[in-house]
This record gives structure tokens, C-alpha cells and sequence, in this order.
């Protein structure tokens, strides 16, 4: 493990495989929460949290539990019930964090509303967990792929959302009007990030 | 609610992507082949039905506080026999597909209707509900992937017709390849929404001007 390997892999979420303009995770709430920049840039920063910690957790449960050598010696391990597995913690997660927000950081609560318990059936989350079990990153690179990501994410809502709160003003054609226009917007700034694509860091 | 009208709404008035706005994820990310956008439509129209069917039986136990967590569970228990079936029977769209199947567990529309529907009506409702719901997404799915394969690579029916590669309708040189890219995804499906806008619009339109040239 060393610090180019996991510099790649950052650059790599954040930039080149984006986890929205690229991998098509966590659309809903990238169109859903990203009518003003700060409510978007709070959407982003919980997506980011939840991510690293879902990386954190899902990974000793995915090697010491379900693909565990020595509970299963002869292969037959549990690798099947990773999705179950996978999203029940995240599910409990969200929970955790919402309760033990309540209690000790309340400002941080209440700015964070209901995006919260959203932050669940956020592909991003369940994505990246998936991914790492499947690119067989180990716990550091793990975290950081999960920390990362969610970066990316908040830097394109966060583009997203100062885009469109210009496009209120705009006119656009009747049938374009809402959501088509914002689509258009999403794919113009999906061309912009393409041009990240090929570029490794690294090598 | 009778069939027809449970019908019309999946496809047309309350499709679950172009009204609801719901699982635009999988509706962009897979729809670069028509055979993607079928094995995807069909296999969360399979989730849909089968959830839909058992969230309705349970919805008498079910505690109110923890319905969602166990709404989850019993999706995430279909996805994975989809994508296990999946993984066996058809190894060439699980592998094209990847971690979007098991990323159903997460797709809004199942979701959705179990809280919006299954969990209040019943059984036979909620199952003809998961179908109507599904073939209203699969439709979408067929007419992007239709769309992006035919401007992005310039084939009808890849992954199915033609030994799997697909009937050549345009000359390769003049293929656009943004098409098959996010870009194309994004654009296309924007296009879509704009012209089921364009069409629900329409008959009110109408009988807007209707009235205005009576009074």
C-alpha cells in the first residue's frame, strides 16, 4: 500500500470515474436535493460521511464474516448474501448517525433535516460498498475509495445546483420546462467531466 | 381501481420514470443495448411484482416504526434471487449489467410503490400494481436503449439479434459515440420527458382553447 496507489484511486473517484457524471450512482438525490447550493452542499457532506463510514464498516463484516477463510475453510463462504448483508448495515447506520446526531451535535441535525434517513437508498452508498468487495480493495484504500467518492459527489451537486439556480431565470420551451431542462444541464456538465475519461494518474 | 386503469397509469398518466421520476440510475447507466434495457426492465419488473405480492401479505404485522427496514429485507431477498438466476441462466447480461442488479435493492420505484401502494391495498391489487408498474418502466428502458444503440453505435437489437451484434442500420463511420457515453444517456432521457410532457399536455391544451373560443 503505498501513497501514489491510494493518490490514484482518489484522483480516480473525484475526477475520472465520477460517481455521478460517469457511473450513473446516486442520481435521486443529485436531481431531488440540488435546488440551492446549500441545501445541496449539506446533502453532499452527509453522502460523503455515510460513505466513508459504510466502507469502514462493510469491510471487516464482508473479510472476517461472509468471505472469512477460517469460519469457511472449504469456499462455500457467504459471499451470496452480501447485497442483504450490505444494505441492512447501511440501513442501521443512517439510523445510528441520525440518533447520536440528535443527541450531541443538534445544529448539525436540524441543518441536515431529512436528507438524512434519504441518505439509505442512496445507490452512491450501497455502490461503493459493492465495488470495493468486488475490486478486492483492502480496509486503507477501502476507506479512502469511500471518502473520495463521496467528495466527487459533492462536488457535482454542488456544480449542479449553482448551474441551476441561474436556469430559474431562464426560458426554455414548454415541454422542456422542470425536469427535462435540468436533465439537459446534468448532460452538458456529464461532457465536461468526460473529458477526464482515459486519464490515469499514476499509471 | 380496475386492471385497465391500474394499466394506464403504470404506462402513460403515472409511469414511474418520466412522471414519478423515480430509479433514474439504472435507466441511464444501462440503456447502451437493447438487450441491457430489456434484461434490466424485466428483471425489476420481476423484484416489483414479487416484493409488491409479499410487502401486501405482511402489511397487517408489520410494525408501522420499522416498515421500511422491513420493506428492505424483503426486496433485498428478490434482488438476490434475480440476480443469482441471473448469474447462471444468462452469465453474458449479469456480466454487462454488473453492479446494477444488486443495486435494485436501492432503486426508489420498488421502494416507492411499496409504501405508496402495496402496503394499503391488496394482495391480487399490489401484484397486478408490480405489473403494470414494471412493464411501464421496461417501456422506457426499450425505447432509450432503442434511441442511444441507434445513434451511438448504429445497430438495432444488440446483445439479441444477429449473433449479438446487432442489425447494422446506420454505416459505422456516422455512428455517434457521445451517444452510448453519459452524456447521451442524460440527453436522451431528457428528450423523452420532454415529449411524454409534450403528449400529457396536449388534450388540456385543447379543451383550453375549447373554452376560451365558447366564452
Amino acid at each position: 500500500m503505498n501513497i501514489q496507489e491510494l493518490l490514484g484511486i482518489a484522483l480516480g473517484a473525484i475526477l475520472v470515474n465520477n460517481f455521478i457524471f460517469s457511473q450513473f450512482l446516486g442520481i435521486c438525490p443529485f436531481m431531488g436535493v440540488s435546488k440551492s447550493t446549500d441545501t445541496a452542499t449539506g446533502m453532499g457532506l452527509a453522502v460523503t460521511f455515510v460513505m466513508g463510514l459504510a466502507s469502514a464498516v462493510c469491510w471487516p463484516i464482508n473479510r472476517f464474516i461472509l468471505t472469512s477463510e477460517t469460519l469457511f475453510p472449504d469456499g462455500k463462504n457467504l459471499a451470496f448474501m452480501q447485497t442483504i448483508v450490505f444494505i441492512l448495515v447501511i440501513a442501521s447506520l443512517v439510523q445510528f448517525i441520525e440518533m447520536f446526531l440528535q443527541k450531541a451535535m443538534p445544529s448539525l441535525y436540524t441543518a441536515l433535516g431529512v436528507y438524512l434517513p434519504l441518505i439509505t437508498t442512496n445507490c452512491a452508498v450501497l455502490g461503493v460498498v459493492l465495488q470495493n468487495t468486488q475490486s478486492d480493495y483492502g480496509f486503507v484504500s477501502s476507506l479512502v475509495y469511500g471518502v473520495t467518492g463521496g467528495l466527487g459527489f459533492l462536488l457535482a451537486i454542488y456544480l449542479f445546483a449553482a448551474v441551476r439556480e441561474k436556469l430559474e431565470f431562464a426560458e426554455v420551451p414548454k415541454s422542456f420546462e422542470g425536469f427535462p431542462i435540468a436533465l439537459v444541464t446534468a448532460g452538458l456538465l456529464a461532457l465536461c467531466f468526460g473529458g477526464f475519461s482515459g486519464l490515469s494518474v499514476f499509471g | 381501481m380496475n386492471f385497465k386503469e391500474q394499466f394506464k397509469e403504470g404506462l402513460i398518466t403515472q409511469n414511474p420514470v418520466t412522471v414519478q421520476l423515480l430509479g433514474m440510475c439504472s435507466v441511464l447507466a444501462v440503456t447502451t443495448t437493447l438487450f441491457n434495457g430489456i434484461g434490466m426492465g424485466l428483471s425489476v419488473l420481476v423484484v416489483l411484482t414479487c416484493a409488491n405480492v409479499v410487502i401486501s401479505l405482511l402489511r397487517k404485522i408489520i410494525p408501522n416504526k420499522i416498515r421500511i427496514a422491513c420493506y428492505i429485507v424483503v426486496i433485498a431477498t428478490f434482488v438476490t434471487i434475480v440476480d443469482l438466476l441471473l448469474k447462471a441462466l444468462l452469465p453474458d447480461l449479469s456480466e454487462s449489467l454488473g453492479t446494477f442488479i444488486p443495486l435494485i435493492v436501492v432503486n426508489c420505484i420498488i421502494l416507492g410503490r411499496a409504501e405508496a401502494f402495496a402496503a394499503k391495498n391488496s394482495v391480487a391489487a399490489s401484484a397486478v400494481d408490480g405489473i403494470c408498474q414494471g412493464i411501464g418502466y421496461t417501456i422506457i428502458l426499450v425505447i432509450m436503449s432503442m434511441f442511444r444503440e441507434l445513434l451511438g453505435a448504429g445497430t438495432f437489437g444488440g446483445g439479441i439479434l444477429n449473433g449479438g451484434l446487432g442489425i447494422r442500420v446506420i454505416p459505422e463511420e456516422y455512428a455517434i459515440a457521445a451517444m452510448t457515453r453519459p452524456v447521451g444517456g442524460f440527453l436522451t432521457l431528457a428528450f423523452v420527458i420532454a415529449a411524454m410532457q409534450y403528449f400529457l399536455n396536449k388534450p388540456k391544451k385543447v379543451t383550453e382553447k375549447k373554452e376560451v373560443a365558447s366564452a
